[in-house]
């Protein structure tokens, strides 16, 4: 159907590949500058792969390594989403961080971090004795040797963020087209030919963004490959909504080099979440959870946070993180190819995203990409799902709520099914709306939902028996 | 719908067996408006889909299938002149009280003299078993399977496993049975069958494979269950399966409860109360299986009454203070309900609820300054009630389990 009717590829200026948070926001900054975009996602739903499991945190910065592409990028991000957000409908919880040292050495370390956030131009910080520390959060385990206060650290909403993005670049002319996997192409000197799964595309410019599978597309389009996946694997449990008074902060530890480390946090839903770990993997299809590994999470949530052993573990998941060789972010401009390639993507590509598309598209109109800016621009908003701003069940004509733990509402899951960018999965959908999210995970809405999504998903709920 | 009331005397949270039967027994007494708040489309609660077993022998003097024991309850309270609004969930209570309710219509402001919290239980589901391996659909609790099948006529899957085996679980191998879905292994980690007799003999009357002290470590696939790694006492063994269903391991349903800041018990997961059903919230009260896990309907149908006339005993006149603390001295013991007494001769509960957390045996005493009121040698099992006359009034108590013989 995307083909036209004479053989000929549809032409676009802009090819992104991969649906993740950052390919959502390329597609936007480029559909704003004007230029028609097409957007290739392999998976039958977007932000299906390293997007799917992150912690939800607007960062700062000030952790980052100075001068680098990512501290670029990230407060450039930040700065964007906090102008944007309210004309997109996009939450923010200003709840700030603390970073945590529990030992003496890491007490130690605590100046050199604080030196690094004024190096990062996040000059807010303020040491906190113990005692501040636990006047703040009085819920933290006592033994915390001090800490210190990043009010700039916020919570957002993961889901509706890139779903926002995506939804304006469409507004604009951009076409999503999804199960649609990128099989090769050609550079003819002007532009791609993409070889697609269900059919082909004809681009000016081909934005390199798929993430886990970043080496791959490389490899599959220019023949090589400047860095390599090692997929890293974070794991999380998310506690239930009566635990979301024990925290008011992000509580962070003091980083390693490999890691953020171990973060306690609330979410923009009124759940706490514990996690990620960092482990390495060999496989980028598979984010496995292990028992164990969650009952340590939990312990480790406990230590923090004593009073979460009265609570209720709501959910757990699994993500991976599209880590490289190298730390810093990996975005390399083939400026006689036509390419781009973003990749090295980790945790803060939620908070980077709008910065690493500005910083893209520098890089293009450098060399010469330029489109005509639409003379006015569109700011559909999303549906807020956050507890951050008014939910749809306190609004009438909702058609009552559906999901009981998450109170989702029939009108909120009948919008999710429709239009462009309609859910095509219950992954999809739980990402659109948080149905069976909560603590009974589907126990009271399962059976109205596989009715409700009849016809809808690619692989349905339950099918028909037919049975008295 | 007509428009929700702004001030009733008394709001009943959660539309199953104890809800409805206090909101009749509420309206029998007199009680001028008893509204009834329940969140599904329909009330009943969970006999709603179970489509077995006998219901309503205590309360309607005949047996009867779970749907039709519910339709019966719901029309009784109707009758007796409660006002039962269904798809209308509470999502704030508030000293007063005061609760917040959203419908089709948005957000409601309920005032009420009295509030009782019926909210019932659920069951525990994958995520807070820490359950390994990936997140493919197929993986449910029994409710959520029964609702499929008694309630839309579907099925998920067709030859899953069943993790469990309590009487729920029980349950689950029957709705499999109904909808023509074969479960290939039914899983304990304990080394016997939870359920009672004769229920045990289910899995070999149906040829369902059991396979005590394992449990489900992993499952896997990405859209649907694929398979799933079971630990065994020989080892892991994988299983073909297309589906998970996590049964029992029931807990109160206290979200509502919790966010409200009333005190919750942590051996029962409920909010504390005493003999009369009394939260810590002056004018909130509990009845039902939102006190503890797990009791039968016709318990739960029994305790909404009692709650129901110590609530109309406190509307017509003020409660009287003091009393003592209940508690319960570690080994065996899970929980106590009540907690707290306050010296009421128009008690909801005449007998104090224990379970224990693993079979036990021994000597259960109850103490009141160190001195024994009363006890009994006992052999108990965590899925059984056990009961203990209440203390006497006025003086703190406490249950001692001695194990031994």
């Amino acid at each position: 159907m995307h083909q036209q009717d004479n053989g000929k590829a549809e032409t676009f200026d802009v090819a992104v590949i991969g649906a993740g948070v950052v390919g959502c926001a390329i597609a936007r900054t480029y559909a704003l500058a004007g230029a028609r975009v097409v957007m290739l996602e392999k998976a039958a739903d977007i932000l299906d792969g390293a997007s799917k499991g992150n912690s939800a945190i607007l960062h700062t910065g000030f952790d980052a390594p100075p001068g680098s592409v990512e501290a670029a990028c990230v407060t450039a991000g930040y700065r964007e989403y906090l102008e944007i957000r309210e004309k997109l409908g996009l939450p923010v919880m200003r709840t700030g961080a603390l970073v945590i040292a529990w030992t003496e050495e890491q007490e130690a370390i605590l100046p050199d971090l604080i030196a690094q956030a004024h190096a990062n131009g996040v000059t807010d910080v303020e040491m906190l004795s113990r005692e501040d520390t636990l006047r703040r959060e009085p819920g933290l385990a006592p033994s915390l040797r001090a800490s210190f206060r990043v009010p700039g650290e916020f919570i957002i909403d993961p889901w509706s963020a890139p779903l926002a993005y995506l939804g304006q670049a469409m507004a604009h002319g951009a076409e999503l087209r999804r199960s649609c996997k990128v099989l090769g192409g050609d550079f003819g000197g002007t532009h791609w030919d993409l070889k697609l799964s269900d059919g082909s595309v004809r681009a000016g410019l081909v934005i390199n963004a798929a993430g886990l599978y970043g080496d791959d597309v490389d490899l599959a389009l220019i023949g090589r490959r400047d860095f390599t996946v090692r997929p890293r694997k974070g794991q999380f449990v998310v506690f239930d909504k009566s635990a979301a008074a024990l925290a008011g902060h992000i509580l962070l530890p003091v980083p390693t080099k490999i890691t953020k480390g171990i973060v306690v946090c609330p979410t923009a839903y009124g759940n706490l979440l514990v996690g990620p770990t960092a482990e390495d993997q060999t496989e980028k299809d598979v984010a496995d959870l292990v028992p164990d590994t969650l009952a340590a999470l939990r312990a480790r949530g406990e230590e923090i946070l004593p009073g979460l052993k009265d609570h209720d573990v709501t959910a757990i998941y699994a993500g991976l993180r599209p880590a490289t060789e190298e730390k810093d972010y990996r975005i390399r401009h083939h400026a006689d190819q036509n390419y781009v390639t973003v990749g090295g993507i980790r945790s803060t590509g939620l908070t980077s995203a709008l910065g690493t598309a500005s910083y893209v598209f520098g890089l293009t109109e450098q060399t010469g990409f330029h489109y005509d800016p639409p003379e006015s621009v569109h700011w559909p908003t999303v549906r807020n799902i956050s507890e951050a701003q008014q939910r749809d069940w306190e609004r009438p004509g909702n058609g009552g709520v559906v999901c009981q733990c998450e109170l989702v509402t029939r009108r909120e899951i009948e919008s999710a099914l429709e239009g462009p960018l309609a859910a095509r999965s219950l992954a999809g959908l739980k990402r659109r709306t948080r149905v069976t999210m909560g603590r009974c995970q589907g126990f009271h809405c399962t059976a109205r939902l596989a009715e409700m999504t009849e016809g809808h998903f690619a692989v349905p709920m339950a099918e028909a028996t037919g049975h008295d | 719908m007509t428009r929700m009331p702004e001030s009733v005397d008394v709001v009943i949270v959660g539309g199953g067996p104890a809800g409805l039967s206090a909101a009749a027994e509420l309206k029998r007494l007199g009680i001028g408006s008893v509204l009834v708040l329940e969140r599904d489309r329909e009330a009943g609660g969970v006999p709603r889909f179970c489509g077995h077993s006998p219901y309503g022998l205590r309360e309607f003097r005949r047996p009867m299938f779970g749907p039709s024991y519910a339709r019966a309850l719901e029309q009784r309270a109707r009758q007796a002149g409660a006002d039962i609004r269904t798809s209308a969930t509470v999502t704030s209570l508030r000293s007063g009280p005061c609760l917040t309710v959203s419908t089709d219509d948005g957000l409601s402001e309920v005032r009420a003299r009295a509030v009782l919290i019926s909210t019932g239980v659920r069951e525990t589901p994958r995520a807070a078993r820490l359950i390994g391996g990936t997140k493919p659909g197929g993986v449910m609790v029994t409710g959520a399977l029964q609702s499929l099948v008694y309630g839309t006529r579907m099925r998920p899957f067709r030859r899953p496993i069943i993790l469990g085996t309590e009487l729920v679980s029980f349950s689950a191998i029957l709705t499999c049975l109904h909808a023509g879905i074969r479960p290939v292994a039914m899983v304990e980690p304990s080394d016997r069958i939870i359920a009672r007799h004769p229920a045990d003999l289910l899995p070999k009357g149906l040829r369902v494979p059991l396979h005590l002290s394992s449990d489900v470590a992993e499952i896997h696939g990405s859209a649907q269950v694929d398979g799933a790694i079971l630990t065994t006492a020989d080892g892991p063994v994988a299983l073909e399966t297309d589906g998970v269903v996590v049964t029992g391991k029931f807990r109160p349903e206290s979200a509502l409860a919790r966010l409200a800041g009333l005190a919750i018990d942590p051996g029962t997961g409920g909010p504390r109360v005493d003999e009369c059903g009394r939260c810590s919230m002056p004018g909130v009260y509990a009845a039902g299986n939102l006190l503890r896990p797990v009791e039968t309907a016709g318990w739960c149908w029994a305790e909404g009454r009692a709650v129901a006339r110590a609530i109309a005993s406190d509307l017509n006149a003020a409660a009287r203070g003091g009393g003592g603390a209940i508690s319960i001295a570690g080994g065996p013991l899970k929980y106590v309900m009540p907690q707290r007494l306050s010296g009421d001769a128009r008690r909801a509960f005449d007998k104090l609820q224990l379970r224990v957390n693993r079979p036990a045996r021994g000597r259960l005493s109850l103490l009141v300054d160190g001195r024994e009121v009363s006890g009994r040698a006992i052999s108990a099992l965590p899925e059984r009630r056990i009961l203990l006359p209440l203390p006497p009034e006025g003086c703190d108590a406490q249950v001692v389990f001695e194990e031994g013989t």
